[in-house]
């Protein structure tokens, strides 16, 4: 799931600013389940919007509108009406979100509500981490389904690096070492000698590397099939 | 010969070998490295300019490199993985070559984080690299030497002479990790290996006797490393916070009784060098008197390793 967390207050409202009316837009996904931007965070989102412009004795509308998946052109659609009614839209979706937004709806300032941060997991109430980097190439089954580029800070492929301490990352005790918990799980599956071999520097063009990707699968596409 | 550097000739010789470090400055002042040079100057056979250390800006490891070499000093120049991909790598490394540089220690580099857990305030939000990691490097230095072949394929105008390091850190964690990773190094290319700071004798001889099991000591070169102690807290420090640092407590003991703590590291200094020497498979040591060039004189000296063999 794509893990967000809400921008902080002060600076959602000097994005946007003096506009006399804004809706913010949630998704009903991945932003719902880690709590940045569904439905309810619209709402807690709007009421402090609201609060905040009656401190400052300004005039601000706030609409709220949350739909299934804002990254899909079919439920933007079901925003329209109240696009047209505002100013300035601040979505509270991960950044494929508002872009889609901002296809869509091409006169309207479209605003992060938002910083989209990672690929990740909930790892308990509360808590969500990193994962994946969608690297594009992906490499699981040789590191114990435990992922060295998302998940070690120097993203080193063939073994830890000489700044482990105790299981935590040389970057902060507050981090795991993803080398060591690769290490543990292969120890665990009798599996430790995969490690033995040299892998070769990673490919990284199929990752962000090799510039905006795209996935094109013929079969679905009418113009294409033969 | 592989290279022909000073260092791989006193190993090939079969001599003990020693490398020291140097930290280049921080700033464009030629005059603290050209002082450094002095207090070195002919108490190893090769010197590590290290690159970027802990994350913060420093002279270049190359352009300091480069001065040594003119100044008749032999360079180990260390490349980290952390700021430079694979392009950049190549370029630098066949730059340094060209300029009579002809040994390499392949590191991943301290995170950038790193910097900011000291006293200086260093780069934290920096973008990082680790296009490769330390491993790949070493590949990737091989293949300039043997195959005179870019990472990528592409053929170079000739051989690239170099004598090939690599870091080990045989007691980091996790542990049973750490002779597969000097396998793997060596595998990869390393000719000699210059490892993180032993004070434990007994752990360290250990970690060798796995490493002799796989015949890792046969086909590259170790050199343990020594940090020279300035005092108890330094050691203190070191066996809490510095991942693969075991101090044994009458090691700390030793320098907190001390009248003269500053003698009394060239001693444990001197004192380690002599234990690491007698362990089979060790076939030097990596002298690192951070910031306390002064002391190396002492320090070999002391293990009676002076004068250096002229080869
Ligand atoms: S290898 Fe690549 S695709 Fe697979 S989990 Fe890691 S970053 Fe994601
Ligand atoms: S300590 Fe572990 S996670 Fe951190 S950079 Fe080193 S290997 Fe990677």
């Amino acid at each position: 799931m794509i893990i967000a967390e809400r921008k902080p207050i002060e600076e959602i409202l000097s994005i946007i600013g003096d506009v006399d009316s804004v809706l913010i837009a949630g998704c009903a996904t991945c932003v719902a389940d880690c709590m940045a931007g569904g439905e309810r965070e619209v709402g807690i989102l709007a009421s402090a919007l609201r609060i905040a412009a009656a401190q400052r004795g300004k005039q601000l509308e706030v609409l709220e509108v949350t739909v299934e998946r804002q990254c899909e052109r079919e439920f933007i659609e079901k925003a329209r009406e109240k696009v047209d009614r505002v100013t300035l839209v601040l979505s509270t979706a991960c950044g494929v979100g508002v872009q889609a937004m901002a296809e869509r709806f091409p006169n309207k300032p479209i605003c992060p509500g938002v910083n989209t941060k990672f690929l990740g997991l909930r790892e308990a109430e509360g808590v969500w981490s990193e994962r994946c980097a969608a690297c594009g190439d992906c490499t699981l089954h040789l590191t114990g389904g435990i992922c060295p580029v998302a998940r070690c800070s120097k993203s080193l492929l063939n073994g830890p690096c000489g700044g482990s301490k105790g299981g935590k990352c040389e970057v902060s005790e507050d981090v795991d070492c993803g080398w060591h918990l690769i290490v543990e799980r292969l120890t665990a599956l009798g599996q430790l000698d995969r490690l033995e071999v040299n892998i070769p520097p990673k490919n990284w063009a199929a990752s962000r590397d090799g510039g905006p990707r795209k996935v094109v699968k013929k079969e679905y596409r009418d113009e294409e099939r033969e | 010969m592989k290279s022909g550097s000073n260092l791989e000739k006193v190993l090939a010789a079969g001599h003990f070998a020693v490398t020291a470090e140097l930290g280049p400055p921080m700033g464009c002042n030629m005059e603290p490295v050209r002082k450094k040079i002095e207090l070195l100057r002919g108490t190893a056979d090769a010197y590590n300019v290290t690159d970027c250390q802990t994350a913060v800006v420093r002279m270049s490891s190359i352009a300091t490199s480069i001065l040594l070499v003119r100044e008749g000093l032999e360079p180990v120049m260390q490349m980290t993985c952390r700021d430079r991909n694979r392009i950049a790598i190549q370029s630098d490394i066949l730059g340094a070559a060209g300029h009579g540089i002809h040994n390499c220690l392949c590191i991943a580099g301290d995170h950038q984080s790193f910097g900011a857990a000291g006293k200086l305030k260093g780069h934290p939000g920096a973008k990082n690299v680790y296009d490769v990691d330390s491993i790949q490097l070493v590949g990737i230095l091989k293949q300039l030497r043997d195959d005179s072949r870019q990472q990528g394929g592409d053929a170079l105008d000739g051989p690239v002479p170099l004598f090939i390091g690599a870091a080990w850190t045989p007691l980091g964690d996790p542990i049973q990790i750490r002779t597969t990773r000097l396998a793997k190094k060596i595998r990869a290319g390393a000719d000699f290996i210059q490892t993180q700071a032993v004070y434990d004798i007994e752990q360290f001889a250990e970690a060798m006797r796995k490493a002799r099991d796989k015949g890792l000591h046969e086909r590259a070169a170790i050199l343990a490393g020594i940090i020279v102690p300035k005092s108890a807290a330094m050691l203190t420090y070191m066996n809490k916070s510095v991942p693969g640092v075991i101090v044994p407590q009458h090691l700390i003991d030793r320098m907190q009784a001390a009248a003269d703590r500053r003698a009394e590291g060239i001693r444990i200094a001197t004192e380690l060098i002599e234990q690491v020497r007698r362990i089979e498979g060790v076939r030097g040591v990596h002298i690192q008197a951070i910031e306390w060039e002064a002391a190396v004189r002492d320090v070999v000296g002391g293990a009676g390793l002076l004068p250096r063999p002229v080869v």
